[in-house]
């Protein structure tokens, strides 16, 4: 990239809306199902729509413009999909090194290998069992992302054989795992328009890969284990090479080699969020599962755990895409909950409403309960009553978003506000009993809401899920 | 004792797996119990609380096409360095005879002048350190952690001696629980007499900590600050609600060092801590922006301390104070101890990988100090730390292994 051009790419933050407008066609069409163009431009800057859902930009006439707003929003990581259909993950995608600075986009996708020397029920049960991980956690599913087949064989027709196998049975993307560019070909005419992930071209064999690549039209990864010299190099020459879509792999060092690690992945985020170098724009690919490489004589547990916790550390420094053995779910719920939560909106208010929910078609004997109105606590409470079926009220009390616990600590969430908001809601006028079902982390002041609020209080439990149980054993209006 | 302790700490590498490894192995014989709560109305938030290289000649690969490359075109990665105008400010915990208190050794946090772990760019000037929970009467604990403390509980002298010799913590929160009007309701001469069996059983510095009561904590604190004086404890804490000039005056007076604890809120970071400097030194505080658990507002907890951190190097003396995380928090989490089916077993290692990635989450934020529960996630936490530190290089050669490799 040239000083010119560094200099006219417009950092996310200084991107108005009226940057976006003036190049808009203006024509207040609301063909895009925005008010009108402004709005738009607003929403685009936001990133909460594309300009390709503007349809007369998408006309001949307005070809220039179009080009010139796809420059303006390119992000500093370039987006890379890979797979095909609706199981496809997109990587990279970042517009900005920091969180705070705008929203992650892109969660980073997790990939678990399989081998070419496996037997074949233990590859598809291992391909199944990836395919199911599933976990509900406050309104989103948790999932694992992508199948990594690797050769361990050097076998190029038992590699073909073992990618064949995992394409006829499941839509996940692959990541194909081999140096060999003889294998990487037998492995991508098994899954021909897959549109895998190809995994690596080095130092060696790049110009194979390379040309690999283009044939099959796949997103290609550079390799050049601490050597960002190397990288950049690569990343270069495939460019000029004429690949599309490149992502890049420092290594992934466990043990000693975490300083570098975490260096390489910090650096070449910086060097593409804050210097603008497009060759260090691309997705990261991490390897935590190179804590088995020195597995010695440790127990399984003992290398899953420290594969799980570099995973964690590269969660949070960039990895756009992680490969992993480890295919247990208490190694991984970890990691995904995490992913989660470094990739929500950092935008999106901490707080819900406060004010009274109901909860199926409650009468004037059901329960009423109270929590706070930290947007997880009060989704986790919310989901725990929906599962246990009960026709409730849920008093959301306003503790500026604090969770109980920290609220009670920090005088956020006290007995005034509680009784405050049992007058509030008119939730008396609604139940005939004055029992309020408090939460056991808000026990400590149950004598003060019972002395303010004129009610009954009956402390319930401390975690929400058990919620059910306890309205068994201990509700009686 | 100290000498051995710098012996093991050479050795985590190698040690790290047996270490680990015993400590999680007693799992296996625990009976797997829902989590207990024994005291049921306790209120248990801490505020501070390869292969080979084989090249196919016979691919089709077109040397020299026009417009390919034939060669590696070979250039350079500009190493992103930058400099900051701030600096994190040094806050020595704990004094020596010398100094005027009776710790073995002294514990300084801060002093970052880049990002945590930026080692390319400056290396870190003092690791991170960890401190230990260690309760003064019975308190609901995860069967996972229950297990390591079972036999100290109720006995906090000997739960701190345990949490230095056996779990390696460089230093120690002593909860006084038992002050809390709502519970035992223990007098400043009770938790007095408390520290001092601690003082006389372990010789790193402490980190005393209150119940959570804004007016008894003041209590016990000030009668601690002025018993205790010249030991350079961490007082944990003082919140915007507390007579903060009270507290401010008896931590100043007796060489102590304020928390000053804030509920993630950088606001009122700034605003309590210009209220402390109206009597206290810079040195002389940490801050605590509240650590919420992995799963349950993690990600606020980090932003805020990212924040604070950067907004610290780029300037803001305000945010420019060491940080401390309750690590423990992590425990709030239900999926830490919940007994969730056969899938997600067994709990007693995910609960302390549930307490290793929220305090690795934060390391990279840039928290200083880690007080913390499970002594699994300690000795992981401090073996990160240690290798981060260690200025050793990765090997390189190896990596590709992963490809081919047979686990």
């Amino acid at each position: 990239m040239t000083e010119r051009e560094k200099k006219t790419k417009v950092g996310i933050k200084e991107l108005s809306p009226i940057d976006v407008y003036k190049l808009l066609p203006k024509t207040n069409c609301k063909e895009c199902g925005q008010e009108n163009c402004m709005a738009f431009a607003t929403k685009i800057v936001n990133r909460e729509v594309n300009i390709d859902q503007c349809p007369p930009l998408l006309k001949k006439e307005n070809e220039k413009a179009y080009k010139q707003l796809k420059e303006m929003l390119k992000p500093a990581v370039k987006e890379v999909v890979v797979g095909v259909g609706d199981k496809a993950v997109k990587i990279g995608g970042k517009l900005v090194m920091y969180r705070h600075e705008f929203t992650y986009f892109n969660p980073t996708a997790i990939a678990i290998d399989v081998t070419d020397e496996m037997p074949e029920d233990e590859l598809l049960s291992r391909v199944k069992k990836t395919e199911n991980f599933s976990y509900e956690y406050i309104g989103y599913t948790l999932k694992l992302n992508m199948i990594a087949v690797r050769c361990t064989s050097g076998d190029p027709e038992k590699f073909k054989s073992a990618v064949k196998k995992v394409v006829e049975n499941t839509e996940l993307p692959l990541i194909l795992c081999t140096l060999n560019p003889n294998v990487a070909e037998a492995g991508l005419m098994a899954a021909p328009k897959a549109n895998p992930l190809l995994y690596a071209a080095n130092m060696d064999n790049w110009k194979d890969m390379a040309e690999l690549a283009i044939m099959y039209s796949c997103p290609l990864v550079a390799s050049a284990p601490n050597d960002l010299d190397m990288l950049m190099s690569l990343s270069k020459t495939l460019h000029a090479y004429g690949v599309q879509d490149i992502v890049l792999d420092p290594g992934t060092f466990p043990n000693e080699g975490l300083a570098d690690t975490l260096n390489n992945f910090t650096m070449l985020r910086r060097a593409a969020c804050k210097a603008g170098e497009e060759l260090a724009g691309l997705p990261l690919m991490g390897v935590p599962m190179a804590a088995w490489i020195d597995k010695g004589d440790a127990a399984d547990e003992i290398v899953k755990w420290r594969e799980a916790y570099l995973a964690a550390m590269l969660i949070v420094r960039y990895a756009d895409v992680l490969v992993m053995h480890g295919a247990d779910g208490w190694s991984l719920l970890p990691n995904t909950v995490l992913r989660q939560n470094i990739y929500t909106d950092p935008r999106k208010p901490v707080a819900v409403e406060p004010g009274l929910k109901v909860f199926g078609t409650p009468d004037e004997n059901s329960p009423v309960f109270f929590t706070t109105n930290f947007a997880l606590t009060y989704y986790t409470v919310a989901s725990d009553i929906e599962n246990s079926k009960t026709n409730a009220y849920l008093i959301v009390v306003d503790t500026e978003g604090s969770a109980v616990d920290s609220g009670v600590a920090g005088r956020k969430l006290t007995a005034e506000k509680v009784a405050d908001a049992i007058k509030e809601t008119g939730v008396e006028s609604k139940v005939k009993h004055r029992k309020l079902i408090i939460p056991g982390k808000a026990s400590r002041i149950s004598g003060e809401i019972e002395e303010l609020s004129g009610w009954k209080v009956q402390v319930g439990p401390r975690d929400s899920s058990e919620i059910p149980k306890y309205l068994v054993e201990k509700w009686q209006p | 004792m100290a000498e051995k302790k710098k012996k093991d700490e050479d050795a985590s590498g190698l040690a790290l797996s047996s270490d680990i490894m015993e400590l999680l192995a007693k799992f296996q014989e625990i009976e797997l119990e829902d989590f207990e709560l024994e005291v049921k109305d306790l209120e248990l938030w801490l505020e501070s609380g390869a292969l080979p290289r084989q090249l196919m000649p016979q691919l089709k690969a077109a040397p020299g096409l026009k417009g390919k490359p034939a060669e590696l075109m070979m250039t350079q990665f500009a190493r992103p360095i930058e400099n900051y105008p701030g600096k994190i400010v040094e806050v020595t915990l704990g004094a020596t005879k010398a100094e005027g208190g009776s710790r073995g050794r002294t514990i300084t946090i801060g002093g970052e002048t880049s990002p945590a772990f930026y080692s390319f760019e400056r290396p870190m000037v003092h690791p991170p350190v960890v401190t230990l929970d260690v309760f003064d009467m019975e308190v609901p604990l995860t069967k996972a952690v229950k297990m390591h403390v079972k036999d100290v509980i109720g006995d906090p002298a000997a739960w701190a001696k345990l949490a230095v010799d056996k779990f390696g913590a460089d230093m120690v929160t002593v909860h006084l629980i038992s002050i809390d009007p709502l519970l035992k309701n223990a007098t400043p001469k009770d938790a007095v007499k408390t520290i001092e069996e601690i003082t006389q059983a372990v010789d790193v510095p402490l980190v005393i900590g209150g119940c959570g009561d804004p007016v008894k904590d003041a209590d016990v604190f000030a009668e601690i600050a002025e018993t205790f004086a010249g030991e350079r404890f961490l007082i944990s804490s003082i919140t915007a609600d507390m007579d903060v000039e009270r507290c401010a005056k008896f931590v100043k007076k007796n060489g102590h060092v304020a928390l000053s604890f804030t509920p993630m809120d950088l606001n009122l970071a700034r605003e309590l801590n210009r209220r402390l400097y109206d009597f206290l030194s810079n040195e002389d505080i940490v801050m605590d922006l509240t650590t919420a658990a992995l799963g349950y507002g993690l990600d606020y907890a980090f932003t805020n301390m990212e924040r604070a951190r950067l907004g610290g190097l780029m300037g803001d003396v305000e945010l420019a104070h060491p940080m401390s995380s309750g690590t423990t928090n992590a425990w709030a989490a239900r999926e830490a101890w919940l007994k969730m089916g056969a899938d997600w077993e067994p709990r007693e290692l995910r609960g302390p990988l549930w307490e290793v990635t929220t305090a690795l989450t934060l390391l990279l934020a840039g928290v200083d100090l880690f007080m913390m529960m499970h002594p699994a996630a300690v000795k992981t936490l401090k073996d990160v730390t240690a290798h981060l530190v260690s200025g050793k290089k990765a090997d390189a050669c190896k990596f590709v292994d992963w490809v081919s490799m047979k686990p």
